[in-house]
């Protein structure tokens, strides 16, 4: 796909044919048999299935953390599969953002200073952009007036927001949502997801949410179900 | 750089007692390094320094002829290439013939400072109270004063007395202890029968045992009526400006003059090496202190790696590279390295100038009251040399292996 086909469709990020197995020798199974979809701008997509069928083995391959056996993946354009770790590695740190189950927040870090990590990286604001940038995304998260908090001091579900300031730092096209509610309480976690949902409308950003929770999956733009490693 | 060195920071701070121990494992290794090395260093100068104001650079002694080589000339076979005179092939000549040329072409050479003649042979020196071997030296003073310390070797009496007086002798401070003799006393050389009489003008310490015990000083003149040599000299003792490229000169005087010529370095081979030893060994011994901090090293980041695996898979996933994470170790390497390193120079310093005031009474091998020391930037280069090569090898491992960390299988594992 050219770069203006994929501006006229709005597609962030495009899968075909993904396969892949885990595992070696007798232990060897087919995780995902052929897997294709699309992801859009401003929309909020679920993958669900059961444990095991396969969810975050996709995630990982979109998020580029993995390459699939067979398939072909683009990103913003731009056909990633057999792109090389030092190209990819950029391309995680400006497009991508993530969201895990469990934060995986710097502990001795402060919440802002956790949403700064990928900025200074990315290395294209100075000290007090990054930090101007930090407080606006804190602002966004619900948090402004926790940001000088070490991540170790905070709730779970506050720092589940942190991670989702985290994966907002770089502005990214796709923010890839490994269960980000799964291990938090109702509450927080319906104010995960809406605040998931709110940015993808607001920034124009995909956001992809592996689930196994249906009635979340239910208010997503695009629900996808992933059965025995094939997506219906 | 400086996004790197905030991570690392906190992952070292995270670890403090554990990098605390490493950290004074390198400052005391540093220290103690220093330490030692500035004591033997300065233990070696000083044993240096009294061979060069006792005995020379350099000593001319017996003439000689090369067997070999002229054998070779005779052959006229130029094919041979063999113009290396071979020392078991000579033929010795007792001593200085004509010691006044002979000085007068050492002195023509640019890099002799001093030449001083020197007839020496043994005899009996007895004061009323006893009798004891020594070995007398017959010197001119001025030009012997050129070439040694003996000026501020003397402890009692003094050298005008000595200069003024025909009849004067310096004698050793272990020598006038066994003899009981005092500054004016009357003393007696007997050598093959006949007997002369001198006056004590001067008592020196070398700080050389054997020296202080069995050497004395007359005048020149006295030293030919004493041995019956109206002519002729023992070797002439030379002082260089550059007494460290002794070996080279004594070749080149050699080669010149046709005379045997040693070089200080030679004739104290055996003492050189025992410091060499000891210089090498205590440091061996105080780099493995750093060696030591250095596992310390590298066991506190190997568990960091361990430990750190989600944050580390975390960084990656956010777009941190292998060489980030190589960096992020390497700094905190560097971080502990660079204080500790520091700390250690500072604690080396107020170290040494302690030991250096430290009272401590050695005769024998060379004269001092107080631990010698010798303060050299070269000790301390080391020491940081020594501690950055083994401290920057323990992070390095650590650092290689956090950066395979794969973050996707990271992350599934634990449950991302």
């Amino acid at each position: 796909m050219t770069d203006t086909a994929h501006e006229k469709n709005c597609v962030v990020l495009r899968a075909e044919n993904l396969h892949r197995w885990l595992g070696e020798d007798e232990n060897r199974v087919h995780a995902l048999k052929g897997v294709s979809l699309s992801l859009e701008a401003g929309k909020v997509h679920a993958v669900v299935g059961p444990s095991g069928c396969g969810k975050s083995t996709l995630l990982y391959l979109l998020g580029l953390l993995d390459r699939p056996d067979e398939g072909d993946i683009w990103l913003l354009g731009k056909h990633m599969t057999k792109a090389s770790e030092a190209r990819r590695t950029p391309v995680r740190n400006e497009h991508l953002g993530f969201v895990f189950q469990f934060h995986f927040l710097m502990p001795e870090f402060t919440a802002a200073e956790n949403i700064m990590l990928p900025m200074r990286k990315l290395n294209r604001l100075t000290e007090i952009q990054m930090k101007e940038r930090a407080d606006q995304i804190l602002q966004e998260v619900g948090l402004e007036d926790k940001g000088q908090r070490l991540a170790y001091h905070l709730s779970g579900g506050e720092q589940q927001r942190v991670a989702v300031g985290r994966a907002l730092a770089n502005d990214p096209g796709l923010i890839l949502a490994d269960e980000p509610t799964g291990n938090l309480d109702q509450q927080n976690s319906d104010s995960i997801f809406s605040l998931l949902c709110r940015l993808a409308g607001e920034k124009k950003q995909a956001v992809l949410i592996v689930t196994h929770n249906l009635d979340l999956a239910r208010q997503c733009d695009h629900t996808f179900s992933l059965v025995d490693g094939n997506l219906t | 750089m400086k996004r790197n060195f905030q991570i690392a920071i906190r992952f070292l701070l995270a670890k403090k007692r554990a990098m605390l121990m490493t950290l004074a494992g390198i400052v005391f290794g540093v220290a103690f390094f220093i330490v030692t090395q500035a004591q033997t260093h300065g233990f070696e100068e000083l044993f240096i320094r009294t061979v060069l104001g006792t005995n020379g650079a350099l000593r001319v002694q017996d003439k000689f002829q090369n067997a070999i080589t002229s054998l070779m000339a005779e052959s006229g076979d130029q094919t041979e290439g063999f113009k290396v005179p071979l020392k078991e092939g000579r033929t010795y000549i007792a001593g200085i013939a004509h010691p006044r040329s002979l000085k007068d072409s050492v002195e023509k050479f640019g890099s002799v400072s001093g030449v001083s003649e020197v007839l020496a042979g043994r005899a009996s020196v007895s004061s009323g109270f006893r009798t004891e071997k020594t070995e007398v030296l017959g010197i001119r003073l001025i030009d012997h004063l050129s070439v040694t310390d003996l000026a501020s070797q003397i402890r009692y009496g003094n050298l005008s007395g000595y200069g003024e007086e025909p009849k004067g002798i310096l004698i050793g401070s272990r020598l006038a202890g066994r003899l009981q003799a005092d500054i004016g006393d009357t003393l007696f050389l007997e050598q093959s029968g006949a007997k002369r009489r001198y006056r004590l003008a001067g008592i020196f310490e070398t700080g050389v045992g054997q020296f202080d015990l069995a050497r004395v000083f007359i005048h020149l003149g006295e030293a030919r009526l004493l041995f019956n040599k109206p002519f002729g000299s023992s070797y002439l003792q030379v002082s260089l400006f550059e007494p460290e490229k002794a070996p080279q000169v004594a070749q080149h005087l050699e080669e010149t003059l046709q005379h045997d010529v040693d070089s200080w370095q030679e004739r104290e081979k055996t003492w050189l090496e025992v410091f060499r030893v000891l210089r090498f060994s205590s440091g061996l011994t105080m780099a493995s202190i750093i060696v030591i901090a250095g596992l310390g090293m590298f066991n506190t980041l190997a568990m960091i790696v361990m430990e750190r695996q989600r944050e580390i898979a975390i960084l990656r996933s956010i777009g941190y590279t292998p060489g980030d994470i190589v960096s992020i170790f390497l700094q905190q390497g560097l971080i502990v390295l660079l204080v500790g390193t520091l700390l250690g120079w500072i604690l080396a310093l107020s170290m040494t100038y302690g030991v250096s005031s430290l009272p401590i009474h050695i005769r024998g091998v060379f004269s001092t009251d107080s631990f010698v020391v010798k303060w050299s930037l070269w000790h301390y280069i080391w020491a940081s040399l020594i501690s950055a090569l083994v401290i920057l090898l323990a992070s390095y491992l650590p650092a290689r292996k956090a950066a395979r960390i794969d973050p996707g299988k990271v992350i599934r594992r634990m449950g991302g």
